[in-house]
């Protein structure tokens, strides 16, 4: 399915900031930003929620930390007990270390493959960008165009008023 | 209108724009292998020579090639690994903890701290894997069941927590040594003129487009990887040190070693960020992102941790004195007077006196002292090294075992190897990703140049006057004076 979209063009991010505060205002949806690094307040001019990942990431340390120690447990405990400088099979302080280790392990790489997936970021070998200045020193606004030709002249001057430095338009094609 | 704050000190010098980040950090990806950069490579293909050979030797004719004997079982190749290890540190601390601390002057040296970090790592896994004898078993270490062969692992042994620990290390290092850089990989790809090229960095970059949910989702990740990372650095060292401390050896036996062994891997990992950067400047033309006052604070967190070193050999002197224990005491005589004595005075020398000259501004700011400097550091931590591990060993409870221990050349070929290999994956690092985090750089592009916000947030319900298409901001090139004191 092929998209049109009005592209705004922002050369500094405090005139962005301003820009997406007042075209909201306005009543126009924006479909995404895209920044060459991370806009500080971004988020909260754009609306978008707070990242519910740091609850995954300590649900995945949590399962980490647990199967560590019924592994530890399981293997030494019941499994095949045996004596190893007179401890007690279930030697807790002895498995701390582990037990951390795994905590961490399962922490960072669920977290990541978790970020991975809901951002759908993946290998492929073409990548369709709206302006490819917007990982150089662009920012670069996008809206969706979805009626006639008018609309377009009407984002533009809106766009221009709250200093974007170009407009343009863009079709995407997208699955 | 521009202000330049009196308090802050810019970070990034010279006057440069957004582009101009871009610029400099792609030249170096896009352009030719240059003449020196071959030359580099060249040599450091030479030792991956001498360390495949040295390792052919040891598979072919086992640990025999080596120079260790009944009494000292452990001597280069650990204390190698445990340098090695060390050395990583510093770019886990640069990249976690410095971002939990919000020290801004890291951003333009994580990327290569990081890189060093893996490089380190994988030239220091090759020793115990090399010390096993039967490297295709390595994987036996791992909790696999009986009917491989073994019963399953002790977990109550340091060795295997330093499995455990080394492992996580590693993968979690490149995992966020990798997140870091696929905006940069997005940049490079978008600028990409050959279709080889322009493939290859959209494959590596994940198709990232930095769409604002992205990056909001990407700074989350940063902050709780940098959290977990944080404990897990410090971990490492401290469990790579009770591979020693919870022995009975005189002279390893000492609860002083976690802390004493973290603080020795961030000196000569700072050491060692120090040489790669020192020299990363000039060679790619990075002097207005790594600038002196870079050199400046990394030099400072050398001599805190050197003079941390410095308290933990005196007072593990003070503590065999102290403990009234016979064989303790004639560890750290024999440490400090016997055979070995010249190993306990370079890394007295090496270790504890020289980096003192960092208390003089001159020398914090010279680039020929730091550069001379970091690589005495570096010698003086391997010296701590085998100061601990040999001397500990040579002489033990019965002097008819005493021996003196001495490398064969295998052993040297292994050790000089891994630099080739260290050099060899930093080199290639250098050319073909970026050096410097473009990113992150971009953000603190205005630091210490205040151009006065004007977003004031929406919370506020003024209405935001209609802006007038402004001049793009420009940052600070004029020659002012940025000394903070006057």
């Amino acid at each position: 399915m092929t998209k049109r979209f009005a592209l705004g063009i922002f050369d500094d991010e405090d005139v962005l900031l301003h820009a997406i505060e007042n075209i909201r205002a306005a009543g126009v949806k924006i479909h995404d930003v895209f920044s060459p690094y991370p806009v500080h307040g971004i988020d909260d001019a754009l609306g978008i929620e707070r990242s519910r990942l740091p609850i995954a990431a300590f649900f995945f340390g949590l399962t980490g930390l647990s199967f560590a120690l019924w592994m530890q447990i399981y293997m030494l405990g019941f499994d095949w007990p045996m004596i190893i400088g007179g401890k007690p099979h279930i030697a807790l302080p002895a498995f701390i270390p582990v037990s951390f280790e795994m905590t961490v392990l399962f922490c960072a790489h669920g977290m990541v493959i978790t970020f991975f997936t809901i951002s759908k970021l993946y290998p492929r070998w073409k990548v369709p960008v709206m302006d490819v200045r917007a990982t150089d020193d662009k920012f670069v606004m996008a809206i969706e165009l979805k009626d006639d030709a008018s609309e377009l002249s009407r984002l533009t001057q809106l766009l221009r008023e709250n200093g974007a430095s170009e407009v343009n338009e863009k079709e995407m094609t997208q699955k | 209108m521009q202000h330049v704050s009196p308090v802050r000190e810019p970070l990034v010098t010279g006057g440069k724009t957004y582009h101009d980040i871009t610029q400099d950090v792609c030249r170096q990806v896009e352009a030719k292998p240059n003449i020196r950069w071959m030359a580099a490579l060249s040599v450091a293909l030479f030792f991956l020579g001498i360390f495949f050979y040295s390792v052919y030797r040891t598979l072919w004719y086992g640990i025999g090639e080596w120079g260790l004997n009944k009494t000292v079982g452990w001597a280069w190749d650990i204390t190698n690994f445990v340098w090695w290890v060390g050395i990583g540190h510093a770019g886990t601390l640069i990249s976690a903890v410095l971002l939990l601390f919000r020290q801004k002057w890291r951003s333009s040296i994580n990327r290569a701290a990081e890189a060093m970090t893996i490089f380190a790592v994988i030239c220091a896994a090759m020793f115990p894997v090399l010390h096993m004898g039967r490297p295709w078993l390595a994987y036996w270490v791992f909790p696999f069941q009986n009917t491989f062969g073994s019963l399953w692992v002790n977990f109550n042994s340091p060795l295997l927590w330093d499995v455990f620990a080394i492992s996580t290390y590693f993968s979690v290092s490149l995992v966020f040594w990798y997140i870091g850089l696929i905006p940069d990989f997005a940049t490079i790809r978008d600028r990409a003129k050959g279709p080889i090229a322009k493939r290859a960095y959209a494959l590596l970059s994940f198709g990232w487009k930095g769409s604002a949910k992205a990056w909001s989702r990407y700074e989350t990740v940063s902050l709780i990887l940098a959290g977990v990372a944080t404990p897990l650095v410090l971990s490492v060292h401290t469990i790579v040190s009770m591979d020693f401390a919870t022995s009975i050896v005189p002279g390893w036996h000492t609860t002083i070693f976690p802390p004493y062994f973290v603080a020795g891997a961030i000196f000569s990992g700072f050491a060692m960020v120090l040489t790669l950067m020192l020299i990363t400047r000039v060679v790619f033309k990075l002097e207005d992102y790594i600038t002196l006052e870079h050199i400046a604070l990394m030099n400072k967190i050398m001599m805190i941790t050197g003079s941390i070193v410095g308290v933990a050999y005196i007072t593990e002197f003070f503590i065999a004195w102290y403990s009234q224990v016979e064989f303790e005491q004639y560890a750290f005589i024999n440490r400090a007077t016997g055979p070995y004595w010249w190993a306990y005075a370079s890394m007295m020398t090496c270790n504890v006196i020289t980096p003192q000259l960092v208390w003089f501004r001159r020398i914090r700011y010279s680039i020929p002292a730091t550069f001379v400097l970091s690589i005495i550091v570096n010698i003086g931590m391997w010296f701590e090294r085998f100061v601990i591990i040999v001397t500990s060993l040579h002489r033990d409870y019965l002097p008819s075992s005493w021996v003196m221990f001495s490398p064969t050349w295998v052993d040297i070929g292994i050790y000089v190897g891994t630099l080739g290999l260290f050099f060899t994956l930093f080199l290639l690092f250098a050319k073909f990703f970026p050096v410097v985090n473009m990113a992150e750089v971009k953000t603190i592009l205005k630091y210490g140049v205040d151009n006065g916000p004007t977003y004031v947030g929406h919370h506020s319900h003024q209405v935001a006057p209609v802006h007038q298409p402004v001049a793009p901001a420009v940052p600070a090139s004029a020659p002012v004076n940025y000394n903070k004191h006057d």
